[in-house]
């Protein structure tokens, strides 16, 4: 009899270290659980969520336009306009700073890790402490929220520019170069160009970014759909939280569709 | 005369140029050809009425921007005193300061943690069943995707102050923010890097019969697990940072003791509480980036 030997695939083998990582998640598990203080639901918790998905459901449409102020719609018009010019103001100043943590764009290494970890470092501080820090200077207004979002998107959006700056051809540069251009010129004709593509879908996904943060920012204080909200849920008004939720989904879904469409415009 | 492929050319260059039609009648292309030819050779420049719409409404819109949250630099001009007066005592931080809230800072971690689980373990159904691929039923995953969209508008800390207004104060309502959070843009990049994986293994077990349980289990998880676990570690990055201010609204956390600090004007401990978040948030990414590395 000629019967063909049954060849198994050996099975892969596994990481000799494996039940060290087990372990490891295990204890880093059992200490996060038995730390979590439970101090129980309150008992109107039921009632609470009810309340506000009714005002979700069934909202109340009054709130949407009040003639004398304070309604729905200038809520969220004061959000939009807080992120559009944070946007703007971080697009702007961004740039500078782009080319600078930019390897290409400069001979020395250090400089552009310089501005690579100045860069990183904006982008970790918090963009709630420095609503505060602007509240604290220029009141509590949607001035504050405008120079919050403005100072902190810079950490991001400058990481993203000078990584769009990175991946440019350097074809039309030396081009230029040899054809006797100066610096600002090459700039200006073989850099912006290619980049400015990126730099304006970036600009487009960070305000995205900065809609929904411009949300909050009214929490403590710096203007923006977050005013009326929390007013809302200290006087425990829910249908009008409701509402104001209901607001902020639509307006930010929106957006989203508004920008995205654009962005693939554009790339 | 010129050849057929510089009328080519010209008529790609500039498509409305008059000299390509004199071209095509020779009564007329006989006077004027060689003025023409030397003009129609550069290509037109592009329409800029487009771009002078768009900066145009772009002026607008940040006009109308300025007006609505009533900009003033003379404000700003005159705040700044009182900003570099804050940061001024801010710069020693409280060094002393950190011994007092590191049980707050651990309890921020456990938070993050914690959330990050939770979110983790209910998005893997709800990533499964949003994946065109896996479940093949229109009516299943588009109105799923479409929760998930709504579920992601929301910014954690409003979750976080509807939940304190829901369940009282306490790192309960900070947990399930970040869970809901985590749940969101979890089961998104899943099922996004679900909808790429290999069909192959999937349309073997298919045609050995396998159920789609076992479909699942031997055909996707497999494939998914790393992304699913650097996605996982990412989320649980910026939990750390979310977790860090929930506090503000009552969701437990170093967040808490920003408003204490602010409130009594301490800024020097407000700074200390700055420094030790950053610390442990670069700690944490390091970790987490050079873990995702391994895994990917």
């Amino acid at each position: 009899m000629n019967h063909t030997k049954n060849v198994l695939i050996p099975k892969p083998k596994k990481n000799p270290y494996r039940y060290l990582v087990y372990i490891t998640l295990a204890v880093i598990y059992i200490w996060a659980f038995a730390g979590v203080s439970f101090t129980g639901i309150k008992e109107t918790a039921g009632k609470i969520t009810q309340a506000i998905f009714a005002g979700i459901f069934s909202p109340d449409w009054g709130y949407v336009y009040l003639p004398d102020g304070e309604d729905l719609l200038r809520g969220l018009l004061d959000t939009l306009a807080i992120s559009v010019l944070g946007t703007f103001i971080s697009a702007v100043v961004c740039i500078p700073f782009a080319f600078w943590a930019a390897v290409n764009m400069s001979k020395a290494k250090a400089i552009s890790g310089s501005g690579k970890m100045l860069l990183s470092f904006i982008r970790t501080f918090p963009e709630i402490i420095m609503a505060i820090l602007f509240v604290k200077t220029v009141g509590p207004t949607s001035f504050a929220g405008v120079l919050a979002l403005g100072v902190h998107s810079i950490g991001m959006m400058g990481k993203l520019f000078a990584d769009e700056i990175e991946n440019i051809d350097r074809g039309p540069i030396e081009a230029l170069t040899s054809t006797g251009a100066s610096k600002l010129q090459i700039l200006w004709y073989a850099v912006i160009p290619q980049v400015l593509p990126g730099f304006l879908s970036y600009t487009l996904y960070r305000f995205e970014i900065n809609v929904r943060s411009a949300t909050i920012l009214g929490l403590i204080g710096a203007g923006g759909i977050g005013t009326p909200l929390s007013f809302a849920l200290t006087a425990r008004n829910w249908d009008r939280v409701g509402i104001i939720l209901l607001g902020i989904i639509v307006m930010i879904t929106m957006i989203d569709y508004i920008s995205g469409t654009l962005r693939k415009k554009i790339i | 005369m010129s050849t057929p492929t510089e009328v080519q050319a010209r008529s790609i260059g500039s498509g409305s140029s008059p000299s390509h039609h004199s071209n095509s009648n020779p009564n007329l292309s006989s006077n004027s050809q060689p003025n023409r030819s030397a003009d129609s050779i550069r290509p037109t420049r592009p329409s800029k009425t487009k771009h002078y719409f768009t900066f145009a409404l772009l002026v607008i819109l940040l006009w109308g921007s300025g007006i609505q949250t009533k900009v003033s630099f003379s404000e700003l001009w005159l705040g700044l005193p009182n900003m570099f007066d804050l940061l001024k005592q801010m710069v020693p931080p409280n060094w002393g300061y950190f011994a007092r809230i590191s049980s707050a800072m651990l309890d921020t971690l456990r938070m993050a943690v914690v959330g990050t689980t939770l979110g983790a373990i209910l998005a893997i159904p709800v990533a499964l069943l949003s994946a065109s691929n896996v479940v093949t039923r229109k009516y299943i995953f588009y109105p799923i995707r479409f929760m998930l969209n709504l579920i992601r508008t929301i910014p954690d800390l409003l979750l976080a102050a509807i939940f304190v207004a829901i369940f009282g104060l306490g790192a309960l309502p900070g947990i399930f923010a970040l869970a809901v959070f985590s749940l969101g843009l979890i089961a998104k990049l899943t099922y996004e890097a679900l909808e790429t994986i290999d069909a192959g293994p999937l349309e073997a077990m298919t045609a050995v019969g396998a159920n789609k349980l076992q479909l699942i289990l031997y055909g996707v998880v497999p494939q998914i697990q790393a992304h699913f676990v650097s996605y996982v570690l990412y989320t649980f990055e910026i939990n750390v940072r979310a977790a860090a201010i929930l506090g503000f609204v009552g969701a437990g956390g170093i967040g808490h003791y920003y408003e204490v600090t602010l409130g009594f004007l301490e800024y020097d401990k407000t700074s200390s509480i700055i420094v030790f978040t950053l610390v442990i948030v670069l700690i944490i990414d390091y970790i987490s980036a050079k873990l995702r590395e391994k895994l990917l």
